[in-house]
C-alpha cells in the first residue's frame, strides 16, 4: 500500500531543509521571518511525534506548503521593494 | 506578416538582453507544440523578471510635489526636515529605507498564502459563481462556498448565514439601516456607542434624518460600556443595539457576551462590528447571542476590498437590503461576487483559525515588550483599559508632544494617530474625547499596531526611536520645561484672555 508508510527522518529532514531555504528565499523581510521562525516552531513541535497517521496527514500537507513557499518566494522576489530600515543592506545572501 | 514583425521585435528585444536569438525562436517554436510542466519555470540566464518598486523616488516626488505647492525648493523641505530633527533621526548606514510598518489596524499586509490561492482565479477560474449553466460557474462557486464556511467557522457560524460584502463599512451600513428600515413600522429607536467606527456612527446619523432616533451610549474612562446605562436606554420600541467588538483605536474589548445576553432578554437585535476583533479574539455567535456581526478581509491578511456580514437565520433577522439586483446572497446583497477575493477572504480566515494561538502568543509577547518599553518613559499613558483590550493594539498618549510633529519624526516607522480615516485631518480623536481625555493629550496619542508578521526586531527599533525622539521633542518644547521645574500647568493663569 503506497502512501500509508509513515516518512523516513531522511525525507523529514529534506523537507525541513526544502522549508527553510524556500523561506530564506522571500524578499519581503517579514514574510522570510515569519516564515522561518513558523517552519522551526511546526517541526519543533511534531518532533515527538510517532503516530504513523498523523505523520503521513502532517507529510502531505506540509509538501502542500512547500509547494504554496516555492511560489511565492519566487513571486517575492520578482516584486520586489526597498529594504527596511531593520535590515541590513549587506550581509545577508540573496 | 504580422508574424515577422513580432519576431523581428523580439530579436531587437533580446538584442538589449544580449541574448542569443536562436533561444528565442527555439522557444516560440516549442511553445506552439506543447505547454511546458508547469513546475519547470526556466528563465533566460541574462533575463530578469524583478520589478522593483523604489518607494524613496515616490517620496521624493512627494516632496517636490509639497515645495511645489508651497514655492520652495524641494531640497529645502527635505534639508528643513533634516536639519531640525538630524540628531533625532538614527544615523544608520547600510540599512534599508523603507519604514517598519506598525499600522495593523489600518490594514494588514496580504498574507502569501491568501495571494497563492487568489492567483488561479486571476489566472484561469474566471468563471461568474452564479452560472449554474456551465463548469466555469461551479468551479468558482465551490470555491465560494468552501470560502463560506471558513469564514464561518472562525465564528461558529452556519455557512448559510454568512452574507459577502464589499467591506465592514457595507456590512455595518447594511444593518444600521437595514434593520430599523424592516421594522420601522413598530421600532423607532437605535442604540449604539461613542466611541464606535465613523461608519457606524455616520449611518445612525443618517437614520436619525430618516426619523429614528439614536442613542448614543457613553463610555467610562477605561473606554467601556456601562450596562446599566445600555439596561436603562433600552425602551420598547427599541430594534437595534450596536457595539463594536475590539475598538479601533485603543483596542478595547467591549463586554459582548454580557450585552448579548441583556438583548436577547430584552428580543431586541443585536449587532456588533467585528471588523477588528474577527480572529483576534475568540468569538461564538451562540454563546454571546450575536444577531448580527460586521467583518472586514483585509484586517486578517486577506485581500482588501471584500468583507461578510453575520446574518442569524434562527430566530430570524430580516433586514431591508441596500442594493436591488439580481438576488445574489439569499437577497441581502445583489451583485456578481468576486471569488478571487472571496477565496482570498476564505483562506485568511482558514489561516486565522488555524495559526490562532500561535498569532496570540506572539503578538502578546511583543506589545508586553512594546507597552513596557514605551511606558518606561516618564508621562506616557496607555489608553483604554488595560486588562480589557486586544494586545495586538496600543494606543500611547506621550504629554507635552504633539502627535502629528511625532509622526513626522518617525518617518522610518509607519505609525498613526487614530484611525485611517481622520488622519487627514488635524482633528483630535473623538475616541480618546469619549474617554474624557482632553484635546492635548488626544493630540499626543499614537497607534502601535502588532500583527502576525511583525518580529522582534522591528519592536526593539520602534522603543529605542520613538524614546529618542519623544525626548528630543520634549526639549524642544517649552510646556516641557516648565514641568521639569516642578510647575503645574493647571495652575497658570495664562493672561491675553
Amino acid at each position: 500500500m503506497p502512501g500509508v508508510t509513515a516518512p523516513t527522518r531522511r525525507q523529514v529532514l529534506s523537507l525541513y531543509k526544502q522549508f527553510i531555504r524556500n523561506s530564506n528565499q522571500f524578499n519581503n523581510y517579514n514574510f522570510r521571518e515569519y516564515f522561518l521562525s513558523k517552519t522551526r516552531n511546526t517541526f519543533r513541535e511534531n518532533m515527538n511525534q510517532e503516530d504513523p497517521k498523523v505523520l503521513v496527514n502532517l507529510f502531505k500537507e506540509a509538501k502542500n506548503e512547500l509547494g504554496v513557499l516555492k511560489r511565492q518566494s519566487v513571486i517575492s522576489q520578482m516584486y520586489t521593494f526597498d529594504r527596511l530600515v531593520v535590515e541590513p543592506l549587506q550581509g545577508r545572501r540573496n | 506578416m504580422l508574424k515577422s514583425t513580432t519576431i523581428r521585435s523580439i530579436t531587437r528585444l533580446s538584442q538589449l538582453y544580449n541574448a542569443p536569438v536562436t533561444t528565442y525562436r527555439a522557444c516560440l517554436a516549442s511553445k506552439r507544440f506543447y505547454s511546458p510542466p508547469a513546475a519547470g519555470v526556466k528563465l533566460d540566464d541574462n533575463f530578469s523578471l524583478e520589478t522593483h518598486t523604489d518607494i524613496q523616488a515616490a517620496a521624493k516626488a512627494q516632496a517636490s510635489a509639497r515645495a511645489s505647492a508651497s514655492g520652495t525648493t524641494p531640497d529645502a523641505v527635505v534639508a528643513s526636515g533634516s536639519t531640525a530633527m538630524s540628531h533625532a533621526y538614527q544615523e544608520n548606514t547600510g540599512f534599508g529605507t523603507r519604514p517598519i510598518y506598525l499600522d495593523m489596524q489600518a490594514t494588514t499586509p496580504t498574507d502569501p498564502r491568501v495571494l497563492d490561492t487568489m492567483l488561479k482565479f486571476y489566472t484561469g477560474l474566471y468563471g461568474n459563481p452564479h452560472s449554474n449553466t456551465h463548469s466555469y460557474g461551479w468551479e468558482t462557486n465551490t470555491a465560494v462556498e468552501n470560502a463560506r464556511a471558513h469564514v464561518a467557522k472562525m465564528i461558529n457560524a452556519d455557512p448559510k448565514e454568512i452574507i459577502f460584502t464589499s467591506g465592514a463599512t457595507e456590512s455595518n451600513n447594511m444593518v444600521l439601516k437595514g434593520v430599523p428600515r424592516f421594522y420601522k413600522k413598530t421600532k423607532k429607536h437605535i442604540i449604539t456607542t461613542r466611541t464606535e467606527h465613523k461608519c457606524v456612527l455616520e449611518a445612525a446619523r443618517a437614520m436619525m434624518k430618516e426619523g429614528f432616533e439614536v442613542t448614543f451610549l457613553n463610555v467610562d474612562d477605561k473606554g467601556l460600556v456601562d450596562l446599566n446605562e445600555l439596561e436603562k436606554a433600552i425602551r420598547p420600541d427599541t430594534c437595534l443595539v450596536s457595539v463594536m467588538a475590539v475598538n479601533n483605536e485603543i483596542g478595547v474589548i467591549q463586554p459582548i457576551k454580557e450585552i448579548g445576553a441583556l438583548c436577547r432578554k430584552n428580543k431586541i437585535y443585536f449587532h456588533t462590528d467585528a471588523a477588528q476583533a474577527y480572529g483576534k479574539i475568540r468569538m461564538d455567535v451562540n454563546e454571546m447571542n450575536i444577531d448580527l456581526l460586521s467583518i472586514s478581509s483585509h484586517k486578517i491578511y486577506g485581500p482588501k476590498g471584500i468583507g461578510a456580514i453575520y446574518v442569524r437565520r434562527r430566530p430570524r433577522v430580516r433586514l431591508e437590503p441596500l442594493l436591488s439586483g439580481g438576488g445574489q446572497e439569499r437577497g441581502l446583497r445583489s451583485g456578481t461576487l468576486a471569488p478571487p477575493l472571496v477565496a482570498g477572504f476564505g483562506e485568511a480566515a482558514r489561516l486565522m483559525k488555524k495559526e490562532f494561538d500561535s498569532d496570540q502568543a506572539h503578538i502578546k509577547r511583543l506589545s508586553d515588550k512594546l507597552v513596557k518599553g514605551l511606558l518606561s518613559a516618564e508621562h506616557t499613558t496607555l489608553n483604554g483599559s488595560p486588562d480589557h483590550r486586544y494586545p495586538g493594539c496600543i494606543n500611547v498618549s506621550f504629554a507635552y508632544v504633539e502627535g502629528e510633529s511625532l509622526l513626522m519624526a518617525l518617518r522610518d516607522i509607519a505609525l498613526s494617530s487614530g484611525s485611517a480615516c481622520t488622519s487627514a485631518s488635524l482633528e483630535p480623536s473623538y475616541v480618546l474625547h469619549a474617554l474624557g481625555k482632553d484635546d492635548a493629550l488626544a493630540h499626543s496619542s499614537i497607534r502601535f499596531g502588532i500583527g502576525r508578521f511583525s518580529t522582534e526586531e522591528e519592536v526593539d527599533y520602534v522603543v529605542k526611536a520613538v524614546s529618542d525622539r519623544v525626548k528630543f521633542l520634549r526639549e524642544l518644547s517649552p510646556l516641557w520645561e516648565m514641568v521639569q521645574e516642578g510647575i503645574d500647568l493647571n495652575s497658570i493663569k495664562w493672561s491675553g484672555h
